[in-house]
């Protein structure tokens, strides 16, 4: 039965991870005082772009072909190790928080490889800022994850999370609480969201991920912003099976409950956006480096 | 209960984080509220119920104190010496960040021995304590503004009173209030101090007052 709920959030993230787009642009056009988009808008843009075809440059090599491929195919494998709420992940192995971290690392790396293969000088500025910052967040989001595992004594994804909370490992609760804050810094860094990048940004000089994909047409476009949700719905996952305190009993209820999680994540990055200003571009690393403070706040606290 | 204290303890240190990390004079002031928030009711998670009478009066108290008055002296301070932001610390904003960081390892390392010392339940208060004194010290020497540097030392002083609660829940009240109304008095003096300076020379830096002939 777990493992068919495991399952049945697997096939619920590839559907329904557009949508997490579609809530933050609703939420932030509410802000605004606008009616904004539909929530299905996502969807929409996917199908108009799967139905084009692509222009290749022809300074370009399989390099820039295979980015988009191989991005996507990693997030696909991603999602099978990530736990959501109570439910684990489909497949959970000892160490599988290292898998996460460098499988992340590998689709960084093979989209920043597409954006210098264009050879123009703003995609290798925008690879140049991604990495810079990737640095920064990884070291959080590793460090948070080391938390995780000293403290619950696991060393799957799913077993870390599924001892927070639920009375046997009381002394993790706190620093998971430290390490959540932690993740939803690196969160709002990974997926290009405000206060780092801005995703609806006109202008190349100050984008960061937006720049790289701008070569980008047609079916491989689509492919790295269907990537771009899914990334979205596994952190928004993971952040949520870090924070949900109640264990209800019923598998599907679980499910149902981390789904709600989810939404409100997106609803929650929905409304930063819109209170907060985008940082300039030397101060990012300094909120980066309070993300890793915290990470590395709450270890002293496991290790004491 | 101890989640709470924990919770309690945790805002501590970020507020500590948050005084290293930003350059604003008025978010530095607004954290200290936080501060003073977090410390007067700290005491109250620790100790048993019913709670003391002692307790139940030092808590508005210290609040009024650290979490009113001292605030609104700050702000006047501000107000008055047209300083909304300290522009060139000694000490750059990352790296007093990533000090905080070494501070707080450091005061896991120190306060080991001590754990037995204290009161059940408050184990992490103590390195906690010790890290906002340590921070607050760190502010005093690594910034130039004088009211940073007030700022500072009310940390320093916030790390104090965290000491004494995780030692001793009824510490006497007299001393507590004696506490209290020296950090008052000091930054009263201090206000008044930056006041002169301010109107004396158009600018609260230390590190320029070293320069001054005659």
């Amino acid at each position: 039965m777990p493992l068919t709920v495991s399952i049945l959030h697997l096939f619920l993230a590839l559907l329904l991870g557009p949508l997490l787009t579609g809530i933050i642009n609703r939420t932030k056009a509410r802000f605004a005082g606008r009616k904004g988009s539909p929530l299905m808008q996502p969807y929409f843009d996917l199908l108009k772009l799967m139905r084009k075809g692509a222009v290749y440059s022809r300074t370009t090599s399989w390099v820039f072909r295979a980015g988009p491929v191989v991005g996507l195919s990693v997030m696909l494998v991603c999602l099978l190790v990530v736990p959501a709420g109570r439910i684990s992940g489909v497949v959970s192995f000892r160490g599988d928080f290292l898998f996460l971290a460098y499988a992340l690392g590998l689709m960084r790396f093979v989209t920043v490889l597409a954006a210098m293969d264009t050879g123009s000088a703003f995609e290798g500025m925008g690879a140049c800022r991604e990495v810079q910052f990737a640095l920064l967040a990884e070291l959080a989001f590793l460090a948070g994850l080391t938390v995780l595992g000293l403290g619950s004594g696991h060393l799957s994804l799913s077993g870390m999370t599924a001892s927070l909370w639920s009375g046997s490992q009381a002394h993790v609760n706190a620093p998971a609480l430290l390490v959540a804050m932690s993740i939803l810094m690196v969160l709002l860094a990974e997926n290009a969201r405000i206060p780092v990048d801005d995703p609806t940004t006109h202008l190349e000089l100050t984008m960061i991920h937006e720049v790289m994909v701008l070569d980008h047409g047609g079916v491989d476009l689509a492919f790295i912003e269907y990537a771009a949700a899914l990334k979205l719905w596994l952190y928004a996952a993971f952040l949520t099976s870090l924070v949900i305190p109640v264990e209800t009993g019923s598998p599907l209820l679980d499910l149902a409950a981390a789904v709600c999680g989810i939404f409100l994540t997106a609803l929650c990055v929905g409304v930063i956006e819109s209170t907060m200003a985008r940082l300039r571009l030397r101060h990012v690393p300094r909120m980066l480096l309070v993300a890793m403070a915290l990470s590395l706040a709450a270890l002293l606290w496991v290790l004491r | 209960m101890t989640i709470w204290t924990e919770i309690l303890i945790f805002t501590l240190m970020l507020t500590n984080y948050r005084l290293l990390a930003t350059s604003r004079l008025a978010a530095m002031i607004d954290t200290m509220v936080l501060q003073a928030l977090t410390l007067s009711v700290i005491p109250l998670t620790l100790a048993a119920r019913p709670w003391p009478l002692e307790l139940l009066a030092l808590t508005p108290l210290t609040l009024g104190v650290k979490g009113v008055l001292l605030p609104w002296l700050l702000r006047r301070g501000m107000r008055e010496a047209g300083v909304q932001r300290e522009v060139e610390p000694f000490l750059g904003f990352s790296a007093s960040v990533l000090a905080g960081i070494v501070l707080l390892g450091l005061s896991f390392l120190i306060t080991r021995p001590l754990q037995s010392a204290a009161l059940q339940g408050a184990h992490f208060l103590l390195p906690g304590a010790l890290f906002t004194t340590l921070v607050g010290l760190t502010i005093i020497v690594s910034r130039r503004k004088a009211l940073t540097q007030v700022i500072g030392y009310l940390a320093m002083e916030n790390g104090v009173y965290a000491f004494g609660a995780a030692l001793a829940v009824q510490e006497p009240l007299l001393v507590e209030m004696g506490m209290l109304l020296d950090v008052l008095v000091a930054v009263f003096v201090m206000g008044i101090t930056i006041l002169h300076i301010s109107r004396e020379f158009d600018h609260i830096d230390t590190d320029r007052l070293s320069e001054l002939k005659d």
